[in-house]
Order: structure tokens, then sequence, then C-alpha cells
């Protein structure tokens, strides 16, 4: 059998390292998997009683604060800091040649300096770090330091970075001026394809920038540690792989770095890669022999950044006759800033990730990402694949209006198998797409509206679909991509150790509720330690939307090992088989009698006096997934969830205010494990995902400014994020596939109902007013513009 | 986070006591009633006072005074109090509307009266923090010597408090003790065209109230703000008109203000050409579009200025309206 007929009957014999157990969906849980209990930290969290890093004080604890350039490319020539270091207060001084090992968080791509060493590549970019007795000293320290630059022509557009340098490249010695990235992957005939189509929608568009905005500024904290070790306490969403670049710059043994992440405060992909405060902390704490901490001003998250590409993209869509996709063909500009981060896979993603949930059978994408002289872009929820779902989804409709369809009728009829490989060679195994689309339908009661409403009023529908994690860690290797250890004693409780991080997406609360399940304790009874790389197995780290698919996984198998026994030990005390006994409840209990019983507390005694000490670890990896080209892996995924907006609108014609009085939000998760958090996710997707489109802006001034390069407003009240009163009214509609790999048949819930928001609003305002604007952000003037030159 | 820098606060339970503080430590000190402008503005060192002299514990600044013929209100009195007060929402409709627009509702907690009254004028140059203003090179109102907004040598910040154009269109008149004892002015010669400092305020005077006469029988009034958020959000333009019809229906007074243009919060000129007519559609248009005449947003704002100043005549006219329909 070819490797290609195996994927497509599931995979599962196929591994890479070791085959994992998957249990997916055998036992179907439901006295806690399925009911909306409260999450585990929330009340911690509303209380205050839970701690974020920089509530973390510790004696002796120095303050550092990092100096920024005001430049947006130049040279430096030198660096004088003798009069910040003898200033009182001031502890030590640290310059970007302490550290000059090149990170990234992909390996293939180590662009970046814990501190600039020979130039700065944007304004904000880091020079100097000073550690002091308080943060105020830090601050007046960095403004004597003296730096003398070089300046050099910025390149701060996608077009200037398709020219040759004037000045040099952003990366020296980068072979391709200020490309970083180019991929070109085409599927099937599109020539054919496109002869096929009787209604062709070729157009531009564009996705503007937008940042994360988590409310927790970064923070960090190194401590050194007795024996020669050190201790990073960091709001990160990656403590693993902070460890392992930590220990590269630093220079030291990958043991002897400690990383905890504490409770989060936001990350939406903000947070997941090394930031140059971790290790400016590490670094300083280790010449000083003192804890530091460093925590960011609002200003400097704006300037750490990672968020979202802009992105200049051209989209062909054919449809035939009979309205089924032929061929779709883009071409994707991405502006990346001053370094990678994440951006070789977000240069892929931005292709990869389009062949659902639509069946095409040509498909054909390039994608080419630059360097600019601008804060450096990354992953934000939806990674990679927000920006042209927009612009497919968009074409989508401009396409069917050739035909005369109904944009809901042309997603149907193009709605991909339940079970099936796409173009690309991605493996779907569950798909309730068809659903969430007659969900939505019913709901927004789309047949009465859709091309009926009054002038100014509108309704749009956009699809998408997201991964539950990828098969391919950011480092290659054959070991688990999550682990769980769960240990149980005598007083009742389980404690369930595990490296993933919890940043307020519910990871914990997950934990909590598969151990509950499996092992029938009270979800009170559960602990969980999690992102501690000196306690927990390595779990790779919240990003993709992994944990609940992966570490989920991890813990059921786990949590099965301990089960086995619990129930031998339950079974031989009550005298029963155990076949015909359920732990459920906080007892041991007999299927047809209930009187027979047994607390689990008893039954764990029982069960360590049987076989010893109880404990258990679980793993989970990925069967071996995705197109045999290269760049077939990025983007598969063992399981896809799959979304639908329909969105209402409603425009002031004399103003061009945009409203958005309800959104509705159909979800294909799997199954939902707990349904207020996917629903909470849901919300929250889909209230970013508006805001993206109506006002967030991350922007420059241009070239011919007084400060090219500089941001134009680095503040939340300059970058608004909505408030309670722009948000739509929102209704979620859970739909389960139940996924035959996932935990209880979960897929992921965090970042796929972003996607087709953004295009459901834009196909809504073209059904208001007959206008389709293609260029983010859709601001009220921008409508008022658009509406004057249609009059 | 950013640092707010150390200083002073002292806190007077007195007018003269507050007035003799600021005249004691002088330039060195401001006076600070609810912060909420000046706090942000001192973490920007757009402000570095050593000495704050708050004005919160003095109680002759906290009075609402019905006066019979007119209102008495504090300059002390927190916005969300008097734009929650049914007396005031009945009878100065656009100032309740205008207080209730202010920030969000912990601004309207901490905020004043006073403190609206007197807002540091506003511009996307000027409000950010001191690496970032260091990155522009500074601009003419702080530390620099070029205007981004207008090339000129005047400041064009723009004057983006929501209490003003009620205040104009009402004719409210600021009650001020300084050094050299009380006096009054209007509103209306309160503010001047300069960015840097755009009220006629003299060094270590202080708002003691605003005197506000109750409008006649009759008369209409409205406010509007348009704004990016819904909450916590400057004006992109702040307008209110006030109008009033005799028993024929034929118009007798009419004012209307438009703000956050430039520096001074502008009582729209020439209105009066209007009155003695009985308001149609087409008055309607060409008192809009008498407004939008003297209206030029400016750069100094994050939005499209001709989008700004197409929506001058729009809203003036819904504002007349909504006052026609009252």
């Amino acid at each position: 059998m070819s490797d290609k007929k195996k994927r497509d009957q599931g995979g599962a014999d196929i591994v890479k390292g070791k085959a994992s157990p998957i249990h997916g969906v055998d036992l179907p849980g439901g006295d806690v998997i399925g009911r909306p209990l409260r999450k585990a930290d929330g009340l911690d969290k509303a209380t205050g009683l839970a701690l974020y890093t920089d509530d973390i004080q510790f004696p002796d604890m120095l303050h550092a604060k990092i100096l920024r350039s005001p430049l947006p490319h130049a040279r430096i020539k030198s660096i004088d800091y003798s009069e910040a270091l003898a200033m009182d207060g001031v502890v030590d001084v640290m310059v970007g040649s302490e550290l000059p090992i090149p990170y990234c968080v992909i390996p293939w791509t180590r662009d970046e300096t814990a501190l600039c060493t020979d130039k700065v590549r944007f304004i904000g970019d880091g020079v100097a770090a000073v550690a002091a007795v308080d943060e105020a000293t830090a601050i007046e320290a960095c403004k004597r330091i003296k730096v003398d630059y070089e300046a050099l022509k910025p390149i701060l557009t996608i077009e200037a970075a398709k020219q040759p340098p004037e000045d040099e490249a952003i990366h020296v010695g980068n072979r391709r001026g200020n490309q970083h990235k180019y991929v070109d992957l085409s599927f099937g005939d599109l020539d054919a394809g496109f002869r096929h189509s009787t209604s062709i929608a070729h157009d531009d568009y564009y996705f503007h920038g937008t940042t994360h905005a988590p409310i927790e500024p970064h923070c960090a904290i190194g401590k050194p540690e007795p024996g020669g070790q050190l201790c990073i306490i960091s709001a990160t969403q990656v403590p693993h792989y902070l460890q392992r670049e930590l220990a590269r710059v630093l220079g030291m043994a990958q043991q002897n770095i400690r990383v905890i992440q504490p409770a989060l405060g936001g990350a939406f992909g903000g947070k997941s890669e090394p930031f140059d405060l971790e290790f400016v902390v590490a670094h300083l704490a280790r010449k000083t022999g003192r804890p530091v901490k460093c925590l960011y001003t609002r200003e400097e998250v704006f300037y750490s950044h990672r968020g979202r590409h802009p992105m200049a993209m051209n989209f062909k869509v054919g449809l035939d006759d009979e309205g089924k996709i032929q061929a779709v063909r883009s071409k994707i500009d991405l502006d990346g800033g001053a370094y990678s981060s994440f951006g070789l896979v977000t240069t892929y993603y931005a292709g990869q990730l389009l062949t659902g949930p639509y069946d095409f059978a040509s498909y054909g994408f390039t994608s080419t990402r630059y360097y600019t002289n601008k804060p450096c872009c990354g992953p934000k929820r939806g990674h990679g694949s927000v920006q042209p779902r927009f612009a497919f989804e968009c074409a989508l409709d401009e396409a069917a209006a050739g035909l005369g369809l109904d944009p809901m009728t042309v997603r149907e009829r193009n709605t991909m198998p339940r079970v099936a490989t796409t173009v690309n060679g991605m493996r779907v195994q569950s798909n309730g797409f068809l659903a969430c689309l007659q969900a939505a339908r019913k709901a927004s009661g789309w047949d009465e509206k859709w091309g009926k409403l009054p002038r100014g009023r509108g309704i749009g529908v956009a699809g998408s679909m997201y991964i539950s994690g990828t098969n391919y860690p950011v480092y290659p290797n054959e070991m688990p991509q999550s682990g769980v250890t769960v240990q149980l004693d005598r007083s009742g409780r389980a404690l369930v150790l595990c490296g993933a991080s919890d940043i307020g997406q519910g990871s914990d609360s997950m934990f909590t509720y598969i151990v509950a399940e499996e092992l029938g304790i009270e979800p009170g009874h559960v602990r969980i330690v999690s992102s501690d790389t000196d306690l927990t197995p390595v779990d790779l780290g919240a990003y993709s939307s992994r944990i609940t698919f992966m570490a989920g996984n991890a813990c059921i198998d786990a949590c099965r090992r301990l089960r086995k026994l619990l129930l031998e030990a339950a079974a031989t005390a009550l005298g029963q088989s155990a076949k015909r006994l359920r732990l459920a409840g906080g007892y041991a209990v007999a299927v047809d009698d209930t009187a027979v019983s047994l607390p689990m507390q008893e039954v764990f005694r029982l069960a360590e006096a049987e076989n010893g000490t109880l404990s258990a670890s679980g793993w989970y990896n990925t069967p071996l997934l995705g197109g045999e080209y290269r760049g077939g892996t990025i983007g598969s995924s063992p399981a896809y969830s799959f979304t639908c907006h329909v969105a209402e609108v409603d425009i002031d014609l004399e103003t061009g205010e945009l409203r958005v009085p309800k959104v509705w939000v159909a979800h294909d998760c799997g199954r939902a494990l707990n349904p207020v958090i996917v629903e909470g996710q849901m919300e929250g997707s889909t209230y970013m995902g508006a805001a993206e489109l109506m006002m967030e802006d991350q922007d420059f001034y241009p070239a011919d400014h007084a400060a090219p390069g500089l941001h134009l407003g680095p503040s939340l009240l300059d970058y608004p994020i909505p408030t309670s009163s722009e948000v739509p009214e929102f209704e979620a509609l859970i739909i389960e596939s139940l996924d035959p790999e996932g935990p209880y048949g979960a897929k992921e819930a965090g970042e796929g109902p972003l996607h087709s928001t953004i295009p459901a609003i834009a196909n809504a305002i073209h059904d208001a007013v007959g206008i389709r604007l293609k260029t983010l952000p859709i601001t009220a003037a921008k409508i008022w513009r658009a509406l004057q030159e249609t009059h | 986070m950013l640092r707010l820098p150390a200083f002073d606060l002292l806190e007077p339970t007195s007018l003269e006591e507050a007035l003799h503080l600021l005249a004691e430590h002088g330039g060195d000190a401001m006076p600070i009633a609810g912060g909420t402008d000046l706090l942000p503005n001192m973490k920007h060192e757009l402000f570095t006072p050593k000495v704050l002299v708050s004005l919160t514990s003095i109680p002759a600044l906290r009075a609402i005074e019905d006066l019979g013929d007119a209102w008495r209100l504090g300059a002390g009195c927190p916005l969300g109090e008097l734009a929650n007060h049914p007396g005031l929402q009945q009878s100065l409709p656009a100032l309740a509307e205008a207080l209730g627009a202010v920030g969000g509702p912990h601004h309207r907690r901490m905020g004043t009266l006073g403190g609206n009254l007197c807002l540091d004028t506003r511009c996307l140059y000027y409000n950010q923090t001191f690496q970032w203003r260091e990155a522009l090179g500074f601009c003419l109102k702080k530390d620099g010597d070029v205007c981004h907004v207008a090339g000129g040598r005047k400041c064009v910040a723009a004057a983006s408090n929501d209490s003003a154009p009620p205040l104009l269109v009402y004719d409210a008149t600021v009650e001020i003790v300084g050094p050299g004892g009380a006096r009054t002015l209007p509103v209306r010669e309160f503010y001047h065209p300069d960015g840097i400092s755009n009220t006629r305020l003299e060094d270590g005077e202080l708002v003691v109230a605003l005197r506000v006469a109750k409008p006649s029988q009759g008369t209409r009034a409205a406010f509007h703000k348009l704004r990016r958020s819904g909450a916590i959000d400057f004006p992109l333009l702040n307008m209110a008109v006030s109008l009033r019809l005799d028993e024929r229906g034929t118009l007798v007074a009419l004012s209307a203000a438009v703000s956050a243009l430039a520096a001074r919060p502008n009582l729209v000129k020439g209105l009066d050409r209007f009155l003695g007519q009985v308001p149609d559609e087409a008055l309607v248009e060409a008192i809009a579009n008498r407004c939008r005449r003297g209206s030029v947003p400016l750069t100094n704002l994050a939005t499209d200025p001709e989008w700004r100043r197409a929506m001058v005549p729009v809203f003036i006219k819904r504002l007349l309206q909504r006052c026609l329909d009252a």
C-alpha cells in the first residue's frame, strides 16, 4: 500500500517515532465532559488571588529597562554608558555584544539577537539595558546612555523592499536583498480549472497590520538559583521553546534553566516566542547575582508586536456553470517587519490553510515575505490564514454574483466531504461545515434577509477551516509533542503535571475536566501544575490551537493507565467485575446497583496499597501527515475545525458609520468539552475579528514624514480595541462532529472562529450598499468615501 | 507600565489655602482635581510639576446650586454626578449629554467640570511618551519647534473637552479666583486659539464654578460627539446647537458650536441671519452649511480630515432636527 493510500485510510498505522495511543471517542464522557462547569482558575482571577509575573517580588530584586532605538534603520557606531553606570542605584548595564548568539523560535531563521549588536532595524529595537535598584532609576539611566548612530535609508513598504537596497539590506548578507521567504506551490491543473470556469473573480485585496493587545504587558524575572542554575519567570506562552533558546544564547545547559509561566493576562500569539526582555533579565541576573525584573510599557508591547502580517493579496477564483469551484490562484506579499519570527511558517500558512472547507481540484499560490524597518510581524490568533481568508471569501462572493448565486448556496454546494484529503494533501477526518452553514442559515433568517433588506442594511456569510495543532514541532524531533503525568495519593487528590500553558484559553480547566471524568472524582479534587519546565513533562506550548487536542489526548492516556488500577481495586473490594463498575461523582459504583459503591478516596487507598505509589504518564504524538512535497507538512494537522459566520450590518448612508448589530457563529469544535468555554472562545474570536475590520490598525509614518517608521500611536487610546459598546450581539451555535482522534472527539475552538468574521462583515457591507471594500480596515471614513464615489 | 513621576501632593481644605499654595510654589505647582487628564500627561512627561495642589478636599467647589433663574455648578463636581442630575438633564440637556459622553464611567467618577473645561488640548504628535516624541524630534507644543500638523509657528492642537460646545451655546459664565481676586469671564471669551494653552486663565488662577442661565421657555438644545469608540474616547468632532421658536414656530434664537478642530472651541458666527424664519428643510440645510464653512478639521487627530469636515453639516442637521422634533 502506498503512503498516500494509508493516509487516506486514516494514517494511524504510520508513525514518526513511536505511535502514540489514540483513545479518541471510544469513551463518550458525559459526567463532567460537556458540562458548563466553572473555569478552574476563574475565581482566582476574578478575586485577584492569581499571581501574574509582575505580582511576583524577591528580596534584593533589581529592575531592568531597555533603551530602544529612535531610528528605524541605522548602524550603531558606538555606545557610551559610562554616565549611566556611574549613577547611584545603577548596578549594571548590558549591550548587545554581550549576548551575540542569534535566536529565533524557528531554528532555520535565527536573525535576532537579545539586544542589537551592529545595527538597529526598527524604532523600538533594543540597544542596551540597565539593571538598577528600582525602575525609575533604570529609566533615568537609559536616558543617559549615549548611542552614536549612522542613519540608513529605511525600507517601510513591500514595494520598497522589492527594490535593491539603496544603502544596505536590513539583514546584510541575505542573498535575496530584503526578501525573506518565497514559496510557490501548485496543485492540480490550474489552466484547465480556469478554462472550465464561467465566472471568474480576480482582484487585489489588502489586509492591514493588527496586533494582539493583551491586557497584561510582557514581563519577565531572571533569578539565580543554587547550583549555578537560573530560573526565568515569564509571561510566555511557550516555556519549552524559551528554555531552549535561552540555553543556546546564554551558553548554558538546558537542564540548568528553569522556565516558569505564572498566570497570564492574555497572549493571542503575542507571547509565543522569546523576547528581548527574557534574555536581558537572564543575563543581568547572572551578571549581578540578583533577581532582575523587566516589565514592558504598553508602548514596548506595540513595538515587540509579532502581530498580523500586512498582506497584499491578488486572488483569482473560478466557478463553473453550477457554481462549483474549479480553480483558485493567489499571489501574496507579506510585510514581515524587521525580523523572521514565525515568518517562514506564515509564508506557507498564507497559502496552505486555504484548501478547505471547500472542495476544489486545482489550487496555486505564490507567497513572498519581505523584511521592512518596522516591528516584527508574527503569529496572531488565526496565524497566517486570517488575511487570505478575507480575500478568498470576498472573491467567492464576487464569483458567485457572476452566476447570480446566493452566497450561502455557493458555499453549501462546494463543501468538502466529511472525510477527505484536500488538494494539497491535508487529511480531514471530521467536518461539520455543512451543519455550520445550515445552522447559521436558519438562526440568522438568511433566506428572508439576503438581498432583501433596505439599502444600508445587509447580511453576509463566510466560512473557514483551521488547524488543531500541527504535526510538525518548530524543531524537528521524534519525541512526544505533549506529555502529561498524573499522580494520585491517598488523600483523594489527583495531581496533573504538564508543560502546557494556560493563557486564558482554559487548558488547566481542560485537564481538570478530563481527570474528573476519567477517574470519577470531583473537579475540585484535581490539582494542576503546568508550564514549569523543572516540574512538568514537555508540552510544546500554547500555539496553533494544539493543547486541547494534544495535551488532552496525553492526559486521557495517563488517566486510562490509572483508571485500570482503580477499577481493579474497586472490583476486588466490592466483589464485582470491573466491567460492571462506573467511576463517577466521587464513587466507584456498580452500574446496576447504586447501593454497591465505594468513595474514590477509598479506591485510591486500595489501589495504592495494591500497586504502590500511583502515578502514570501519558503522551501524544501526531501520526505522519501532510503532502509529499517541500512544505507539505506545514499546516497539516491531525484535525481541522470549521466555522461559519453570518453577520448583519447597518450602515449610516450619510456618515458611513458601520454597526454590526448581530453575528451568528457556527463552529465545529468536534466536541465541546465545556460549552461555556467554547462559546467564550467563539465570542472572543469574533469580537477580535470584528475589531480588526472596523478599527484596529498597526501602522507607521511613511518615508516622506518627519519620523519615517514611527508607530502612529502605540497606546490603547490611539490603537482602539472595542469596548462593550462596539461589540455585536452574538449567538453561538456549537456543532459537534466528533473527530475520531480528538479527545472525546474534540478539536480546536480558540482561533478558527476568528477567520470568517471579517469576510462575513465585508460581504454584508456589500449586500447593504453594493460596495466591495477590498482594503482593511473598513472605517466610517472609508465607507463614506466609497459612497460618495458611487453617487 | 508607564511610571508616574514623583511629586508632592498638597491637600488644602479651602480655596484661600489652595491659592496661597499655588502662589507659594509658583511654576513648580499645578492644581489637580480628578487627575484623569493631568496624570496621563505627567506619565508622558508633558508636565513635570514638583507639587500638585489637590482641589478635591475643598467643599466650596462641590456644590450644585439652583439659583432660580440660573444654575451654579461647582468646578469640583464629578462629571458623572452632573450628567445624571435630573434637574440638569431637564434644564440643560445638551450639557448633561456632553458630560455623560466624557471617557468611561471611571473618568466621569473622577473627572470634574472644572477639569474638563480646562482640559489640555490634544494632538497626535503631543499625547505620546517621551521616547516616542524623542523619535519624532518633538513638536511645537512641547520640547520642540516644529508643528507636524500645519508646519507653522502656531500650535493647532485640538480642543478635546466635551463640555465646551454646550457651555458655548448656553452662553455660560466662568467664575475665576486668583491672586488678583475674583473675576468672571463668559465661556465665549474663555478660550483663545493657541494650542499650547487655550484658556485665558492666568498663572495661579482657579476656576471656581460655572454659572449657566436657565434657558427661556421653549429653548431646545442637543449635543453630538463623533468618535471611533462608543466609550473611553476623545472626540473627532463635538457639536452642540440651541434654538428657540416662538408660538408661531418662528426661529427667534439660534446658536451652534463645533469643536475638536483646532485649539479654540468654535461658536459658529453669522447665524442671526436665519432668525425670523419658520424652519423648513432648506433652512436647516442652510444653517448646517453655514456651520460647515467655519469648520476646517486638520490632521491633528487620527482620522480623515475631509470626512470629519463633511460630518459637520450632517450632524448639525440631525441636531437641529432633534430640537425641532422635540
